[in-house]
């Protein structure tokens, strides 16, 4: 895959990136109200500290130097400091930011892994049991919101057969093979969640995809090439077909880490997901702007790299 | 029968649809002896491109089905063979080269790869011969630069070049028939000739048969040893080529055979094009009678009540009418 | 023709050709009938047509029937299972759970449709001004719709309503300020697959060659895209507009559940989860109801928005 098409896709992804930090900037400008009158209450916080504040961040200034002054400080790492935790945000952040990043990751693994060979298995049996079958769980399993499910689980597994913790628990004093045992006990239902609420619209996707390839030429010339059938559909029908399931994966991605929102604060996983929660209960705006912000720049992180991952698919494209 | 390859009989490929069957290919008698060319000529809809794709049971079978005949391979009868040993044959003894190129490659695989697949499957060659082998193959149908081109993705040939990259992987492995389901239709008229040579030019070489299905009489004049006309899922002339451009039966032959464009009578004459007045019949339910019967210039009450056999009306000449 | 001479002594001129070969006629039906036809075929879509009818009407006429109040509270009987009583059995206050679906249902629902035509409206206006347009306006407006794309949602919802809660409460009062707050956010991040449908309806059409006829017989602009363009892309925008509700239902209880959508004693379906979660260990049945309240509605709004592609935008295997 050539070199001038990923330099393109990244050049394209800097003023996603941009757009989106006018977009967050300009809502928090909007908002009524002093994003530090909390401030003003807490005792802790000398009136003079607070002025200084407010100079600094510039809040009495024009909104475009603002911007630039915000948007400056957060390139530079300066993502400001959290009242409620008393650490720099970006600490919070970094510290939280591996285990979102971990659970959401396994779980799109997990979706992948399930809904492709589901997928195609019943693209190949239009309409056969199988594929009413799999077709009927796709739908139950996206129509089942993820804290709903997440609260099933608990209750199945956690209150009633007690197999798993449903706590999660970021000092497991075990070492060696118990520690590990026990994060992938404790991260198996919140994986699950998120791995299977995607997986299920995955199914329809890839069934889908796979149905509108297999009706092609180039599927009729594999066929009578003689190569059997079993290598059409693995090697020449599930490539094509797996090319716009990718883009959609990624475009699917910002549902993908609002499951996560919700499934960090049913199972308590330290995230940044719930994270955000915990700062909005508490007013903690700077910590809420952050994560935010944090969560924008995945999307688009998210959207590169499926543009990569077409580019590398699909060699028509890098050639336009 | 000296030496015939493939002899379809009484083949009856028919498709299953909401609105009843549609029998495509209806009752299809063809043969093809080693190394001739046998045209099959039709319009649009007649079955020529079912009857292509029955021969490799090509067909989707569920809406599609064979409700009778046999399709003979020296003497073997392919239907009622399941798809494992349907694709021993298949590019080996059978190829097949279809009507779009645009459309007939596999867009995320190089040209070679997609060459080289057959040759390595069909002749037990590591990748690395057979990408040799599929160079090869691109050199013999005059694909220039074919070491490199070898490497490159279908989007980066030419419709005219698509379709020799689809003869060289059809021939890769030297069938003994290679059927052309209208290979030059979808192609500009000069790159028209140049596929028609070059297929040709590959007949001679490994002297095979061609089965070539066009609705363009003007090719078929020119390439084929005999001729079949089929029309509404049936044959209703077969005939040696000279015989039938000569001396067709068939007021449909007629009819197709009178409306190529001729530039010297137009000259001569100011004559208008003729066409064939009405469409093609539904394949749904069709009529008893013979199925040209309401586009006949010379239908009779005979030819509506029943189907006229195919009678022979000189040597190697079969017309199905009662005229 | 030499050798030609007809089989039937009695032959002169040759049948009438209409009359030998009868064609089949298919009765024509409208495309909406035709739809109706291909929707009827799927029965879960059907089924689920009933189920969201039985909801809605029990949403809307149930409190009328069942009169229990939705917050009153009662020690006594707390945390109750299903019984005659109360059949969903009552919270952690003794309050009957059914009663609060039922009331929080309305809510629940009325959010999504809402939503839903927000989102519509704006896609199918911001589609056709890109369609009809080019360059300049089409551009920029694709490239916004690629921008609210990649935002992403639950995040963003939750720091505009975090932002604009309090303001809009006293502006419109704490529900009704809610209330707009959340239609107008979940509408407007997803008008986007609206606008693209529209659009490319536009694209396609716009060359066509009975809107070249309209406009040659004179038809202005507008009644150009109203009576010839805007109907072809009317299928897929019902379509969406399904998924639309679907997705909106599921985003405002996503947010009550996480604690930050309506006030608290407003017993939408998630808010009620929320309550319900802790509790798991002695009430489940507490947050089943609720959950299978929404789960239901949800999965039958799918299920109708598949069986409305089948109907609308047919692609059959076979």
């Amino acid at each position: 895959m050539n070199r001038q098409y990923l330099m393109r896709r990244v050049l394209i992804a800097l003023p996603s990136l941009l757009g989106i930090s006018i977009v967050l900037f300009t809502v928090l400008a909007m908002a009524p109200g002093d994003p530090f009158e909390e401030l003003a209450t807490n005792p802790n916080i000398p009136p003079e500290v607070r002025l200084a504040l407010r100079a600094k961040f510039g809040l009495d200034d024009p909104i475009w130097s603002r911007y630039l002054h915000w948007l400056f400080a957060m390139l530079h790492g300066d993502w400001g400091f959290s009242f409620v935790s008393r650490v720099n945000v970006d600490t919070l952040i970094l510290q939280r930011l591996p285990t979102t990043l971990i659970v959401i990751g396994s779980s799109q693994l997990l979706a992948i892994l399930v809904a492709l060979p589901i997928g195609v298995l019943a693209a190949t049996r239009p309409y056969s049991l199988f594929d009413q079958i799999a077709n009927t769980f796709a739908f139950v399993g996206f129509s089942l919101p993820p804290f709903f499910t997440g609260l099933l689980l608990i209750l199945v597994f956690s209150v009633q057969l007690d197999w798993l913790p449903f706590v999660y628990r970021a000092d497991i004093s075990a070492t060696g093979w118990q520690f590990y045992w026990e994060h992938i006990k404790q991260s198996i239902m919140p994986v699950m969640v998120l791995g299977l609420f995607q997986g299920a619209s995955l199914v329809r996707y890839v069934r889908s995809s796979v149905l509108d390839v297999i009706r092609l030429d180039y599927v009729t010339t594999a066929r009578s090439k003689g190569i059997g059938e079993r290598k059409v559909i693995t090697k020449h029908v599930v490539r094509n077909a797996m090319i716009p399931v990718v883009t959609l994966v990624a475009l699917q991605m910002p549902i993908v880490f609002g499951g996560a929102i919700v499934t960090e604060q049913i199972f308590r996983v330290p995230g940044i997901g719930s994270l955000l929660i915990s700062a909005m209960l508490a007013n903690d705006t700077p910590v809420v702007m952050a994560v935010t912000f944090v969560f924008a720049a995945l999307v688009v992180l998210c959207n590169l790299i499926a543009d990569i991952l077409y580019g590398w698919l699909d060699p028509r494209i890098a050639f336009r | 029968m000296a030496d015939t390859l493939l002899d379809i009989r009484g083949l009856k490929t028919w498709f299953k649809t909401d609105d009843g069957m549609v029998r495509a290919v209806d009752g299809v008698d063809l043969h093809i002896d080693r190394g001739e060319t046998v045209g099959v000529v039709g319009e649009s809809g007649c079955g020529k491109t079912v009857t292509a794709r029955s021969v490799l049971k090509l067909i989707d079978m569920p809406p599609g089905r064979f409700e009778g005949g046999q399709i003979l391979w020296q003497g073997r009868d392919l239907i009622p063979l399941d798809q494992d040993e349907m694709n021993k044959i298949r590019a080996r003894e059978i190829a097949i080269v279809f009507q779009e190129p645009m459309t007939s490659l596999n867009p995320v695989y190089t040209v070679g790869d997609q060459i080289a697949e057959v040759i390595a499957l069909h002749q037990k060659l590591n990748r690395k011969q057979a990408m040799e082998g599929a160079a090869e193959m691109l050199r013999l149908v005059n694909i220039p630069n074919a070491q490199r081109r070898v490497h490159d993705y279908p989007h980066q040939f030419s419709g005219g070049m698509r379709q020799r990259v689809m003869i060289a992987m059809a021939l890769s492995c030297q069938p003994k028939l290679l059927i052309a389901d209208e290979p030059t239709t979808a192609l500009d008229v000069t790159i028209q000739a140049q596929i028609l040579e070059l297929m040709q030019e590959m007949k001679e070489r490994f002297g095979m048969a061609i089965m070539l299905i066009t609705h363009a009489m003007g090719v078929v004049a020119e390439t084929c040893q005999r001729v079949t006309v089929m029309y509404a899922g049936k044959v209703v002339e077969e005939a040696p080529v000279e015989a039938l451009f000569g001396n067709p039966r068939h007021p449909y032959t007629q009819g197709l055979i009178r409306s190529i464009p001729r530039v010297d009578r137009a000259a001569e004459k100011k004559q208008r094009l003729e066409a064939i007045p009405g469409t093609v019949p539904s394949l749904l339910e069709p009529p008893p009678g013979c199925r040209f019967a309401d586009r006949c210039k010379y239908v009779t009450d005979i030819c509506v009540r029943g189907m006229p056999p195919l009678k022979e009306v000189g040597p190697g000449h079969y017309v199905r009418c009662v005229l | 023709m030499a050798g030609l001479t007809p089989a039937s002594l009695s032959a002169e001129a040759p049948v009438a050709p209409a009359a030998v070969v009868e064609t089949r006629k298919k009765a024509r039906f409208s495309p909406w009938q035709e739809a109706w036809r291909r929707f009827r075929r799927h029965r879960l879509a059907l089924v689920s047509g009933i189920v969201l009818l039985l909801i809605v009407t029990a949403i809307l006429i149930g409190p009328l029937l069942w009169r229990l109040p939705i917050n009153e509270i009662d020690f006594g009987s707390k945390l109750e299972g299903p019984t005659w009583a109360h059949p969903f059995g009552t919270d952690d206050l003794g309050q009957d759970v059914l009663a609060r679906l039922l009331y929080g249902g309305r809510i629940s629902l009325a959010v999504g449709f809402a939503a839903m035509l927000v989102a519509i409206t704006v896609g199918v206006l911001v589609g056709a001004l890109a369609g009809m347009s080019s360059g300049y306006v089409d551009a920029i407006l694709m490239w916004l719709a690629d921008l609210f794309l990649s935002l992403p949602q639950l995040p963003l919802l939750l720091l505009l309503i975090y932002l604009f809660r309090d303001a809009l409460k006293t502006a419109f009062g704490p529900e009704g300020g809610v209330f707009a707050l959340i239609v107008v956010v979940i509408g407007g991040l997803r008008w986007m697959p609206a606008a693209r449908l529209v659009r490319a309806q536009f694209l396609s059409l716009r060359e066509k060659e009975f809107v070249e006829a309209a406009r040659a017989l004179g038809a202005s602009k507008p009644r150009q895209v109203i009576r010839h363009i805007l109907p072809n892309a009317l299928g897929p925008v019902i379509v969406a507009g399904t998924i639309d509700v679907a997705a909106a239902i599921i985003a405002e209880s996503t947010l009550s559940f996480l604690g930050l959508g309506f006030p608290p004693d407003i017993p939408t379906w998630g808010r009620v989860l929320f309550d319900a979660k802790d509790y798991l260990d002695i009430a489940p049945h507490w947050a089943l109801f609720p959950g299978a309240a929404i789960f239901f509605t949800v999965l039958a709004i799918n299920f109708i928005g598949d069986g409305l592609r089948d109907a609308l935008d047919p692609r059959r295997v076979i």
